[in-house]
């Protein structure tokens, strides 16, 4: 083997370790202190992390955190709240008016995961519930324009508040795909890129426009 | 101690299989056993509790070795379960293997028709713009029911839109397959659904613009010409890939009769100029469109009847 005639270990750097493996006993120990502790704490901490991933959101940099610990807590809060306002829509039978709360909710998880299984495809490097987590909490910015369009909505319907409205849902919307986009596309091969952003920005292209055409009667 | 190490004691090892699961399974009955001994009481005699110490020690590793044997096989079980999931997920790998500029010049081939019918045009087997351009047809024709008002009864825009789009593209892809192969052309089912998928390019233009400016005589404009274009790409395609005259005749007057009828199809059956027709064709005893629930193909039978109706009055 040419390749290692350069490698020498010197004698005076001993070579020591340990044969006993260390099996991490303080993890049983952990497994349950955290059952014995109270749900208070539990909740606190779920909710801390959670409350720490819509700041990651608000200011998308490229920080790994939203990637690293992914939950689903987030975005099915998002998903169940932005399916409540869009309730109500206008409708003169009671048949159908706007989407109703199924239709909203299937939305939202069929698209995503369409995406998701679309950027594995694509030889993306992000697991599937990664890619979940972060397509939900970027429905955020949605959700908020969402309660200012119903907001705006009770003072009138004229073409002042359309305005308005097109340009908060549509503000909202450019910050949800380049929020998403700065996590994801960072696990596609840099030429697919465009691949991988187009069905991110007609899924919430859907959304938005659930959002704008929504009409309270 | 109190189990802070856990060297491997090879005499109180039962007959494992030497999986690292079991060893855990054991090292962790271990350390709680001797947690448990050292709790229950310091007093007792040495041998006397180490025979005994080993006899139950036996019996309980006995015990946790088959319970950890039981997850193990379970969890590989789910693990192969899961590993032939992602093992489907790669059968599709090679068809989403596109460039972008690959697909943009798909986009703008599929509008132009080949000339050359003697020799068998290549098709790529890719399904990542069909797939993009059925989910651009969804979005569009959803914008176009939501302006036209569209009340469905017997269900939600959302998956009238989805039903309508994904059924096209993978019946009308299946029933052409099956054509194909009554008529002996040289295609597969992925080349047929990426051809359908890129025809509907011509649909999503024409749509986005017709659904926005309400001028009858502008979609029939669009209609002709731009559904025309990509009804000639497709069935240039298929007719470079058939021999015979009426194995051509028959795959092509299905698939452009079919082709242009969805486009008409989607125009009529969700737009506003849905009401001008009635009201200007049938008269006031028509009840005025808005606010009824209707059955879609009912309703575009109608449609189609007048929009004929129409046509033959104004050749």
């Amino acid at each position: 083997f040419p390749g290692l005639a350069d490698v020498s270990i010197s004698q005076d750097i001993p070579v020591e370790g340990e044969i006993t493996v260390p099996v991490g006993s303080h993890s049983p120990d952990e497994d349950y202190s955290t059952l014995d502790e109270p749900v208070k704490d539990t909740i606190m901490r779920d909710l801390k992390a959670v409350g720490k991933k819509f700041v990651h959101v608000m200011y998308p940099k490229k920080s790994s955190a939203l990637l690293r610990d992914w939950d689903l807590w987030g975005p099915l809060v998002l998903c169940v709240s932005l399916a409540l306002m869009l309730q109500g829509g206008s409708a003169d039978s009671k048949d159908d008016g706007g989407p109703q709360f199924a239709e909203v909710f299937v939305i939202i998880w069929f698209g995503a995961v369409v995406i998701t299984l679309n950027s594995k495809l694509l030889g993306g490097t992000i697991s599937f519930f990664q890619s979940l987590c972060v397509l939900g909490y970027c429905v955020m910015p949605l959700t908020v324009a969402m309660l200012v369009c119903r907001l705006v909505l009770l003072a009138g319907t004229g073409t002042v508040s359309f305005i308005v409205r097109l340009v908060v849902v549509g503000a909202m919307f450019a910050w949800s795909t380049l929020a998403s986009t700065a996590f994801l596309a960072d696990s596609q091969p840099p030429n697919r890129k465009a691949l991988v952003v187009y069905p991110i920005f007609l899924f919430y292209f859907v959304i938005s426009w659930m959002i704008l055409t929504f009409t309270p009667q | 101690q109190g189990g802070g190490s856990a060297v491997i004691d090879m005499e109180n090892m039962d007959d494992t299989s030497g999986s690292s699961f079991e060893d855990m399974g054991e090292m962790h009955q271990r350390m709680k056993e001797e947690e448990e001994e050292e709790a229950e009481g310091e007093a007792g005699a040495g041998e006397e509790e180490d025979g005994e110490f080993l006899g139950m020690k036996g019996l309980r590793g006995q015990l946790g070795r088959q319970v950890a044997d039981q997850m193990w096989q379970v969890g590989k079980r789910q693990a192969s379960r899961a590993f032939s999931l992602y093992a489907n997920i790669d059968i599709l790998r090679p068809y989403f293997d596109v460039e972008p500029v690959q697909v943009r010049a798909r986009l703008l081939e599929s509008m132009i028709p080949v000339k050359m019918i003697n020799f068998p045009q290549k098709i790529a087997g890719e399904l990542y713009g069909p797939l993009m351009l059925v989910f651009t047809l969804v979005a569009i024709l959803l914008h176009g029911m939501k302006t036209s008002d569209t009340i469905i009864r017997e269900g939600t825009l959302m998956g009238t839109a989805i039903g309508t789009c994904f059924g096209y593209w993978l019946g009308v892809s299946s029933f052409m397959y099956f054509l194909a192969y009554l008529c002996n052309a040289q295609i597969t089912m992925v080349q047929m659904l990426s051809l359908l998928g890129y025809g509907l390019f011509g649909h999503c233009i024409t749509l986005l613009v017709t659904y926005n400016i309400h001028f009858h005589s502008l979609f029939y404009i669009f209609w002709l010409v731009v559904g025309g274009l990509s009804t000639l790409r497709m069935v240039a395609v298929l007719v470079s890939r058939t021999v015979g005259h009426t194995q051509r005749l028959i795959l092509c007057g299905t698939l452009a009769a079919l082709h242009m009828l969805f486009l008409l199809y989607l125009h009529f059956a969700y737009h506003k100029v849905v009401e001008g027709i009635l009201d200007t064709l049938e008269g006031p005893n028509m009840p005025p469109f808005q606010r009824v629930a209707r059955d879609i193909p009912v309703v575009s039978n109608a449609v189609l009847n007048t929009t004929a109706k129409a046509i033959a009055l104004t050749l």
